[in-house]
């Protein structure tokens, strides 16, 4: 309500000045949520990598803003035949900020403590295919895998594959000392994260001084320090309601780009009536994704599969199951489902899902189903939904890139059981020629659209707004980043 | 003074708080919702999420953590936070040096604005200055303050640019760039605030001054402004410090929503975010303090009410 009333208020109200000019080498950009921490180690939060990632934390390799694998402390390497033993060649001048050197040692000391037994890293599985990390000599890491893994580089460039030292492993939560170009300066909690530049930084040093991310999670108050020029913009906006606005103003750039949030209508494949596909098809005709994207920002591409339209090897589905409401009838007809039927769908917190919800409810009414919307909050919806699988259907947005392993999995929130899928997907994940795993990742994708647990429903945009003088942020999302080592101000 | 009636207070108050930690210990314990799943998402294996919650002391039985919790709170411990890694004091201290001030600032404004116009509403009770006072107070009442707070926003700093939209520099930057961060959110609180007070104090007021001692007092010669302020508002303001003391216990905890619309560092929003990301020491440790801040303004309260009443505390 609060949104409703702060836009309606800027329509009328809004008469205003440009944002006032930065000085050239600082950046202040803002964020919705605060990172819990700071150590992308020990947490899943997409904020911690926001802050931190590439800026304060490398890793061996890099994504970049395309999401192309690229070469980061580790500034080469080679890739046995048989796809088991990475042989990495280590940047040789690189430290930690506070002065520890980087050489081999730090990674083995980084890839043990992720798998160790009371690890605490979000994505443990990443390193679960590691045998062993030889260090030949210090500027040479070789990493002998069980088994090929087609998504190892890009696993060891997100921030779970971080590289830490082992005598500020533990405190990075709270001080995070990594090998970046910007060291963290302090956290003010609740209100920012100040970084500055590394002034003995191994590689090019960035074109600004200072940064610093600004939480503000309110719509309307994101909206407020924009205009007046507190920051310097939001790489994530989340008040699209006032990008009209925004767009007239020649000061500011709109940028929107796309993200890995696959946004789904997830349905308990083992509860009735979704044990049925006919029922699960029917609710992929009842549902218009165009309309449902109107309605909630605007922006964002309709999807068929769980997979991302531009990400390599996108196969385009979205016309399997096109908005057909006496197709989805019939379907409900034959799979005995009377009008009148109820399902519950549990809402987390976050737009896509609440107003979404009400949109999709609406849609399902129209073929004869009674949507009841229940919302819920995170704890509540990883306590029911992900972890006990206690729910009918629920809306989220899968934000991992290169998640279809969720499907392969033995026990997954949805309750997909597919051998099929799961024998296709380890031969795509031990494949090792770029063509074939092109190939199967086609495969993959078409075996869910036809199977069906899930309505893919569309990819979250990234609506980005920021100063117009302002180079180098990222247009997409491949991975949750604020990468501004970049960025820099036009003259 | 009357040492009775305090030492019955006291022993209350204590009783309040102790009842106030079980409650907020069993309710944050049957909530559905894991901190370590919080912490680690949707792809943290089980493995890892046990070792997560055996480094939160979460595999712990409840009445031992009830106990650990409540003793350390005993001794000034407030223990270490699950998210943010850092001890709940240092994060407490950095909030309450937000919220704090604003409370004060707000409920300074609030009463400085409500007893002149309340006063002066009943003092013309019936005629124009009434109504028009009476009528910007009913708006006053009837204005949320979030929505307030983002006219405020459009005008001062969209705008007019005079002040910030959101933030607060800390206290280090200096008193008034901190200050002048307070300055809108303060407006935004206090308003409604003082419209609640004013017509309070003015019915107050109203009901003193048809009271038999102020007509003694006219009756004796006094002029009306002293049979007003000495005799009728006076007698007035127990009412009206009750009201100031809710406002306070208000303000301390109660201001989340202009928190987020000024983005202000500030304890409702530590609590908020700590519920939801089931911070459960933070949680527990906040509400047993803001309680025993809501106690100690009421203790306040009480002492006023002694001070303005002298039969209150002759136990009459």
């Amino acid at each position: 309500m609060a949104k409703h009333i702060g836009a309606s208020a800027f329509a009328i109200l809004l008469a205003l000045t440009g944002p006032a000019l930065a000085a050239k080498d600082t950046l202040s950009l803002g964020m919705v949520l605060e990172p819990p921490h700071l150590d992308p180690t020990a947490g899943a939060a997409a904020a911690i990598r926001e802050v931190v990632y590439a800026n304060i934390f490398e890793g061996l390799t890099r994504i970049d803003a395309k999401g192309e694998v690229q070469p980061g402390l580790a500034e080469s390497w080679t890739v046995s035949p048989d796809g088991l033993t990475y042989t990495f060649k280590l940047r040789a001048n690189a430290a930690f900020h506070d002065g520890t050197k980087f050489d081999c040692g730090i990674v083995k000391f980084s890839y043990e403590r992720a798998v160790a037994a009371d690890s605490v890293n979000a994505q443990k599985g990443f390193f679960e295919p590691i045998v062993s990390t030889a260090c030949p000599d210090p500027a040479t890491a070789v990493v002998t895998l069980k088994r090929p893994t087609g998504l190892f580089l890009f696993n060891m460039g997100m921030g779970d594959a971080a590289m830490v030292a082992p005598n500020t492993a533990a405190t990075n939560k709270a001080n995070p000392v990594g090998t970046g170009p910007f060291v963290f300066k302090r956290w003010v909690k609740g209100d920012r994260v100040e970084l500055e530049r590394n002034a003995s930084y191994w590689g090019k040093a960035p074109a600004l001084r200072a940064v610093t991310f600004r939480f503000i999670a309110d719509p309307s108050a994101a909206a407020a320090a924009v205009f007046a020029g507190d920051i310097d913009g939001f790489a994530n906006f989340p008040a699209p309601e006032t990008l009209d606005r925004l767009r007239g103003d020649k000061n500011f750039a709109v940028v929107i780009g796309t993200t890995e949030g696959k946004t789904i209508l997830a349905l308990n494949n083992t509860r009735k009536p979704f044990t049925d596909i006919r029922v699960r098809r029917a609710l992929a005709h009842a549902i218009d994704r165009k309309m449902l994207i109107e309605a909630l920002s605007g922006y964002g591409a309709p999807i068929g599969s769980h997979f991302i339209p531009t990400d390599p090897g996108a196969v385009d589905l979205v016309g399997v199951y096109p908005p057909d409401l006496a197709k989805a009838k019939a379907l409900l007809a034959e799979a005995g489902i009377a009008p009148g039927t109820e399902i519950t769908i549990k809402l987390p917190p976050p737009g896509y899902a609440r107003r979404g919800g009400e949109v999709i409810a609406a849609m399902l009414e129209q073929v004869g189903l009674r949507a009841k919307l229940v919302p819920v909050e995170w704890a509540q919806w990883l306590d029911q939904v992900f972890k006990n699988s206690d729910f009918d259907a629920t809306i989220i947005s899968h934000v991992e890139p290169h998640d279809l392993d969720i499907y392969a999995r033995d026990k997954y929130y949805f309750n997909y059981n597919s051998d099929a899928y799961r024998s296709l997907y380890k031969s795509y994940v031990e494949a090792t020629d770029p063509a074939k795993q092109l190939d199967l990742v086609g495969q993959l994708q078409r075996k869910l659209t036809d199977d069906l647990p899930n309505v893919f429903l569309y990819a979250l945009p990234k609506i980005g707004v920021w100063n117009a003088k302002l180079k180098g942020m990222w247009t997409n999302s491949p991975i949750a980043a604020n990468d501004v080592t970049g960025v820099s101000w036009a003259e | 003074m009357n040492s009775a009636f305090l030492v019955r207070r006291l022993a209350g108050l204590l009783a309040t708080l102790f009842a106030a930690s079980v409650v907020v210990f069993t309710v944050m314990s049957v909530l559905p919702g894991d901190p370590a799943s919080l912490m680690l998402g949707t792809g943290a294996r089980e493995d890892t999420l046990a070792a997560m919650r055996h480094q939160m002391g979460l595999d712990r039985p409840a009445v031992w953590r009830y106990f650990g919790w409540i003793g350390g709170l005993l001794v000034g411990r407030l223990g270490t936070s699950y998210t943010y890694d850092v001890p709940v004091a240092e994060l407490v201290a950095a909030r309450a040096v937000v919220s704090l001030p604003l409370a004060v600032l707000a409920i300074l404004l609030s009463t400085a604005i409500a007893l002149p116009v309340g006063v002066t509403a009943a003092r013309f009770r019936g005629r124009v200055a009434d109504t028009l006072l009476m009528g910007a107070a009913q708006a006053g009442v009837a204005m949320p303050n979030f929505w307030l707070g983002l006219l405020l926003i459009l005008l001062f700093s969209v705008g007019l640019g005079w002040l910030p939209a959101s933030g607060f520099p800390g206290w280090e930057a200096g008193v008034w760039p901190a200050l002048r961060t307070l300055i809108l959110p303060a407006v935004a609180l206090a308003l409604p605030q003082a419209a609640i007070l004013a017509r309070v104090t003015r019915s107050a007021v109203l009901e003193t001054l048809g009271q038999d001692y102020v007509r003694t007092a006219r009756a004796k010669g006094v002029s009306e402004r002293v049979a007003l302020w000495r005799h009728a508002v006076r007698n007035a303001l127990i009412p009206v410090v009750t009201i100031i003391g809710l406002q306070f216990s208000f303000l301390m905890a109660g201001t989340v929503i202009i928190e987020n619309v000024f983005t202000l560092p500030g304890l409702g929003r530590l609590m908020f975010q700590s519920i939801a990301q089931r911070d459960l020491i933070v949680v527990q440790d906040l509400v047993v303090l803001l309680a025993g801040s809501v106690i100690v303004v009421n203790f306040l309260v009480d002492l006023a009410y002694m001070a303005l009443d002298p039969r209150i505390a002759a136990g009459r």
